[in-house]
């Protein structure tokens, strides 16, 4: 029996296998359902704790709260809150976690929502730490996975763009991993290939696959999935090389012709310019579904969460 | 040689590296201890060539986390009586806490002066660690 009452989220290997099929099976219940769950929080507070500006993240958790006729409180800047004045994370945390029920804590340093979590007594969501983990990023991109492939197993899913820094991909691929038959098909630069110690973590402790490309078009007919991801300019040492691969790594009409007909495009978003425009079109592509179903697996989450999750 | 008279009640940190002697002392806050301590550098010995030895009068508690860190060669004798009552052998730590800085600039450890930074061992061969909050690696090296 999954039982996340009280619990904190900080990494996706905080929750088992069976929690994040619980979680995005009611993700999906509440989609289907939404009038049913309008009065599921009602006199719940979630507190937003975002020590650096992230609007779509917070957004979307308050509106997965608001959905669920709770409140919202909380910071969107660092400079406006006690930080400013040098208090540390378990000081500020002690005092709010008074004020609200759940938290939500985006903060530049790596591994400053576990230290929160140390401290509270109420549950902490990692809302994204510098370049280390956003778990609810993961969860969405699984709930968005289980409504348009209808299973977690046995996937052949490409990523492609910045497999280096981008920590969506480097959450994402960990937890499919643990899900069983899964292939991995990685499309980046030499300068933004997968990290080495990630590589050797995937295929030594879960037996990945791992097959890795330098254009699009090679891995494209091969997959059910496509994640892309932003290339910034500033990953790259000069203008030249960026000029020279930045057209291998965007996804164009033309591009999806090598596509299957049954696969699915995600982005994380914001899309910059790595998916062209004319692909909105197409019914592959889903990025804009995928930050729709992140609110309800955020309700579930926090559901599960406040204890409020079979009511 | 120099003679060190043998101590009623102590420890008798031996087989340190020659030349690691008195980091131990440093690193361990052997000036700040408030009993006699020896610090003997260079002392031949059969098994290592030469070999610095600690001695400390009055005094058992020693921390064997910082001491496994710099030298996992040290042995440690606990003396009652004039006699060695337990031999410690030293290893590196697996579990440490508060001994060195995490290697990783975004780490909130690094900033957040209420947090103690704490560590798993993840390679015994290059002496790294992963560090609790951020999980980056950082390669430990006291001196
Ligand atoms: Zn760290």
């Amino acid at each position: 029996m999954v039982n996340l009452v009280g619990r904190h989220l900080i990494s996706p290997n905080d929750l088992s296998l069976e929690e994040i099929s619980t979680i995005v099976a009611l993700g999906q219940n509440m989609k289907r359902n939404r009038a049913d769950y309008a009065e599921l929080c009602r006199g719940k507070i979630l507190a937003t704790l975002f020590y650096e500006p992230s609007t779509r993240t917070k957004l979307s958790f308050e509106s997965a709260m608001l959905r669920m006729g709770g409140s919202i409180l909380g910071f969107s800047d660092a400079s406006s809150s006690s930080a400013a004045k040098g208090e540390s994370i378990a000081d500020t945390i002690r005092v709010l976690a008074s004020y609200a029920d759940v938290a939500v804590m985006r903060h530049p340093r790596e591994g400053a929502p576990k230290v929160a979590s140390e401290y509270s007594t109420i549950p902490i969501i990692n809302g994204g730490d510098g370049g280390h983990q956003h778990p609810t990023q993961t969860l969405t991109d699984l709930i968005t996975i289980d409504t348009y492939i209808g299973r977690m197993e046995n996937l052949e899913v490409a990523f492609c763009g910045d497999l280096k820094y981008g920590r969506t991909v480097h959450s994402l691929i960990e937890t499919l991993a643990r899900f069983p038959g899964s292939r991995f098909h990685l499309v980046s630069p030499e300068e933004l290939v997968l990290p080495r110690r990630l590589k050797e973590h995937l295929t030594k402790i879960y037996g990945c696959e791992l097959i890795e490309y330098r254009r699009m078009e090679e891995a494209l007919p091969h997959v059910d999935i496509l994640y892309m991801t932003r290339i910034q300019k500033e990953r790259f040492f000069n203008e030249a090389d960026y000029l020279r691969l930045k057209n291998s790594f965007i996804l164009d009409a033309d591009k999806m012709k090598l596509a299957k007909q049954k696969m699915i495009v995600m982005h994380p978003l914001p899309r910059v310019n790595e998916i062209a425009y004319e692909v909105d079109d197409d019914p592959r592509a889903v990025y804009f579904q995928q930050a729709e179903l992140g609110v309800y697996v955020r309700m579930a989450l926090m559901a599960h969460q406040l204890g409020v999750a079979n009511q | 040689m120099i003679e060190v008279a043998s101590i009623r009640r102590g420890l008798v940190v031996d087989h340190i590296t020659a030349g690691k002697g008195l980091l131990i002392f440093n690193k361990l806050n052997m000036a700040s201890l408030n009993c006699p301590v020896v610090l003997l550098m260079n002392v031949p010995s059969q098994r290592m060539g030469r070999k610095d030895i600690i001695k400390v009068e009055n005094f058992t508690e020693i921390d064997t986390a910082m001491l496994g860190l710099i030298d996992t060669k040290v042995t440690v004798n606990i003396i009652e009586n004039e006699h060695v009552v337990e031999k410690i052998k030293l290893a590196i730590p697996h579990e440490v806490k508060g001994l060195f800085p995490c290697g990783n600039p975004r780490c909130v450890t690094n900033i957040d002066a209420y947090v103690t930074p704490t560590f798993h061992l993840h390679d015994e061969a290059n002496c790294s660690y992963t560090c609790e909050y951020c999980e980056e690696i950082t390669k430990v090296e006291i001196r």
